[in-house]
């Protein structure tokens, strides 16, 4: 049987197997039994990060004397907070108790009690009740009065939260609670896996929230992101301004745009309506919006063309503003008169139920045109090869790469992509929204800028290869790159 | 003062967000934002109800071709509105069995939760089982060698669809796996063209959207695009 402290010092050399990037090489050399362990950080300090929602800090520490000779590890401890003590002393009650009922049961009827359990005499019954319960009572008053239960012990104070190779001195503690004061615990791992006693921190600290949250990478990677979205943001903005000023800005063709008008004609002389899906999603999802924008310009076609447009939706909240899209539109249009609201209506939040009630309508009042502009997902072919069945003209337009293939498959004109987000721009020609193409155009300059730099320095590592100081500078440029500025 | 006001909420509600993403203080008002989006969506759901029963019903009694489909949608959606408001058939639940409506409406076994696993599942099942038979239709359609692009479609989708199948495999076994000759192996080749072909499109895609996305927001976000409200003209 494994007594309580033997079970506990396993498990905690499990979790620094378990918690470090060195766990799996001592794994596979296995523990050995003698115990020589080295001295402790002579000196530790943490700091409260800076630039963070309040959760984080910076735990750094003078090496041991025994790194790197004898030091394979540095395990690094937070205190527990009063509750977390709590908690882990009740569970670990908890499980004491459980261990020892299981004892006791296994003590009647031997180790393999689990297959016996269903063919006990009801003799045996009340015994294994009997030397159960007299197992919890002595096993609670056990654990109360040792080591465990005492709030103030190191392994109920100290949580192991992770580790460092010998020779790396700092650690950055996360999902820390602003509101509680913690201290913090270093520990060298020998390489025969004993520990030395803990160096800890002089003072409790407690993270503080700053204005700003630019943690690196590993925790959201912020800092370089406000930078990223202020560059791309303020091109934007500036192409905008540039526009304004009556400066000429050229568009490509994009055929799936110039071909609206068309189908809504071609809806108008067969007599036919228009079928206009927004998509699957809420208001929340911009891909909804900008295949709104499609439907503003689709609905006033159809007011100038005298052609009905049917807008059947999956939320609620889209139908309303569907309405007022194309009332708007309806208005704009000089027909007023003209706008029906019951066209535009709810049928089902529920993805097949929709596309049920889509296909089955398709088939029944065959719509002459039909306009896919939204999200999709499964249902995407089902729309797109039932429109077609019937002989529809269909303009479809999504930024869900999965379902592009089936639209271009099965439709006349796919706006892939960035063009279904170019199409209000471009439907407008106002020279504002054409302003924020050519913003949107120094993003891909970017991209292409950063790719290209990527791919160079990557093939320059690979050529003088990695190991050399060079090739290392630059693959760590890449890694920077990727993970960092990238991620 | 219609068009302005959503535009002012709009704008609020997303710099809001984008705002809360970095600056920790106002993480609160994000949340508070994404809230108030859930509790309009939830009224939505009467407005969407009241809806469904109003455009149906005034098809029953103007008896428009196809009345019956919209008699069956009404029946059902009262008839699960019904079970599941009233837990009908719900046992009690386990803490408190002296009240007959603790029971969650969709326990397994009660009226609800069988309407929708034997009635509503199957339906749904049935629907995207379709997908398959429409897949079959537009592959025939998409890879006809009408032209060199649709050929060189036709030749991927080829090699891809033989290389994910036993066949494959077994076509170009002779081939054997350490020889300089293993990458025009299938089953290589299908790895290699969506590895690379593949990846790089959708990469290109991807980062096409993701700028889109960005400036659409952007544009919303400013008043600069207003198309979603009828038109760019007041």
């Amino acid at each position: 049987m494994i007594r309580p402290p033997a079970a506990r010092a396993l498990s905690m050399v499990l979790g620094v197997l378990l918690a470090g990037p060195v766990g799996a090489a001592w794994a596979q050399e296995g523990e050995p039994a003698a115990a020589n362990p080295p001295a402790a950080p002579p000196r530790i300090a943490a700091h409260d990060f800076l630039m963070d929602g309040g959760d984080q800090a910076r735990i750094v520490w003078e090496q041991s004397p025994d790194d790197p000779a004898n030091v394979s590890a540095y395990a690094i401890y937070r205190s527990r907070t009063d509750a977390e003590i709590q908690k882990k002393i009740k569970d670990d009650r908890a499980k004491f108790i459980a261990g020892r009922k299981t004892e006791a049961t296994k003590a009647i009827l031997g180790e393999d009690w689990k297959t016996m359990l269903d063919t006990l005499t009801p003799q045996q019954r009340i015994d294994i009740r009997a030397a159960r319960a007299e197992a919890a009572k002595a096993a609670a008053a056990e654990f109360d009065a040792g080591a465990m239960n005492d709030p103030a012990s190191e392994d109920n104070r100290f949580l192991l939260h992770g580790s460092t190779k010998s020779l790396e001195l700092k650690y950055e503690v996360d999902k820390l609670d602003r509101a509680n004061a913690y201290v913090f615990m270093v520990k060298a791992v020998g390489k025969d896996f004993s520990k030395s006693a803990g160096a800890v921190t002089d003072a409790p600290m407690s993270p503080t929230l700053e204005w700003f949250d630019g943690t690196p990478v590993q925790s959201g990677g912020r800092f370089w992101l406000v930078w990223i979205v202020l560059i791309f943001c303020g091109a934007v903005v500036f192409w905008i301004r540039h526009a304004r000023r009556g400066k000429p800005i050229r568009v490509r063709k994009i055929a799936g745009l110039e071909a609206v008008d068309e189908a809504v004609g071609r809806a108008t002389e067969m007599g036919r309506p228009c079928l206009f899906v927004p998509g699957i999603q809420d208001m929340n999802d911009i891909q909804t919006i900008a295949g709104i924008t499609v439907l503003a310009r689709v609905a006033r076609t159809a007011a100038e063309y005298d052609a009905k447009v049917e807008v059947p939706t999956a939320r609620s909240l889209v139908m309303t503003t569907c309405r007022e899209t194309v009332q708007a539109a309806y208005l704009s249009a000089g027909r007023p008169d003209a706008y029906n609201q019951d066209l535009i209506y709810y049928v089902t939040d529920e993805q097949f139920g929709y596309v049920a009630y889509l296909s089955g309508m398709m088939v029944r009042e065959k719509p002459a045109a039909c306009f896919y502009m939204g999200t999709f997902y499964a249902e995407s072919l089902i729309l797109a090869e039932t429109g077609n069945a019937i002989g529809a003209i269909q303009i479809a337009g999504t930024a869900m790469p999965a379902q592009l293939p089936f639209f271009v498959a099965a439709c006349d004109y796919t706006l892939i992509g960035e063009e279904f987000f170019a199409a209000s721009a471009y439907l407008s020609g106002s020279p504002e929204e054409l302003g924020s193409l050519k913003g949107q155009d120094l993003g891909k300059v970017i991209v292409a800028v950063l790719m290209i730099l990527g791919i160079g320095m990557m093939t320059l590592a690979s050529m003088v290869g990695e190991q050399s100081g060079l090739g290392e500078r630059l693959s760590a440029a890449v890694k920077f790159l990727k993970d960092v500025i990238l991620t | 003062m219609k068009r302005t006001a959503p535009m002012i909420i709009l704008a609020l509600g997303g710099f809001v967000l984008l705002v809360a993403y970095f600056i920790p203080y106002t993480q609160g008002w994000g949340e508070d934002a994404a809230l108030w989006f859930d509790i309009l969506a939830a009224i939505a759901f009467i407005l969407g109800g009241g809806n469904l029963l109003k455009i149906h019903l005034k098809k029953m009694s103007d008896k428009v071709p196809g009345w019956g489909y919209s008699a069956v949608c009404v029946a059902s959606f009262l008839a699960m509105l019904t079970v599941g408001l009233l837990k009908i058939g719900v046992h009690p639940n386990e803490q408190f069995p002296d009240y007959r409506w603790s029971g969650t409406y969709d326990q397994v076994g009660s009226p609800f939760w069988w309407l929708y696993e034997y009635g509503f599942k199957p339906l749904t099942a049935t629907m995207f089982a379709m997908l398959a038979f429409y897949v079959a239709s537009a592959a025939f359609r998409a890879f006809r060698a009408k032209n060199f692009e649709a050929i060189l479609l036709l030749g991927t989708a080829f090699i891809i669809l033989l290389g994910r199948t036993f066949a494959g495999v077994f076509l170009t076994g002779f081939i054997p796996e350490d020889s300089p000759m293993a990458g025009l192996k299938l089953e290589n080749l299908t790895m290699y063209v969506m590895q690379v072909f593949n990846t790089a499109g959708n990469r290109a895609i991807m980062i096409g959207i993701a700028l889109g996305v960005a400036s659409t927001s952007l544009k919303v976000l400013l008043g600069v695009d207003r198309s979603y409200l009828g038109s760019g003209e007041e």
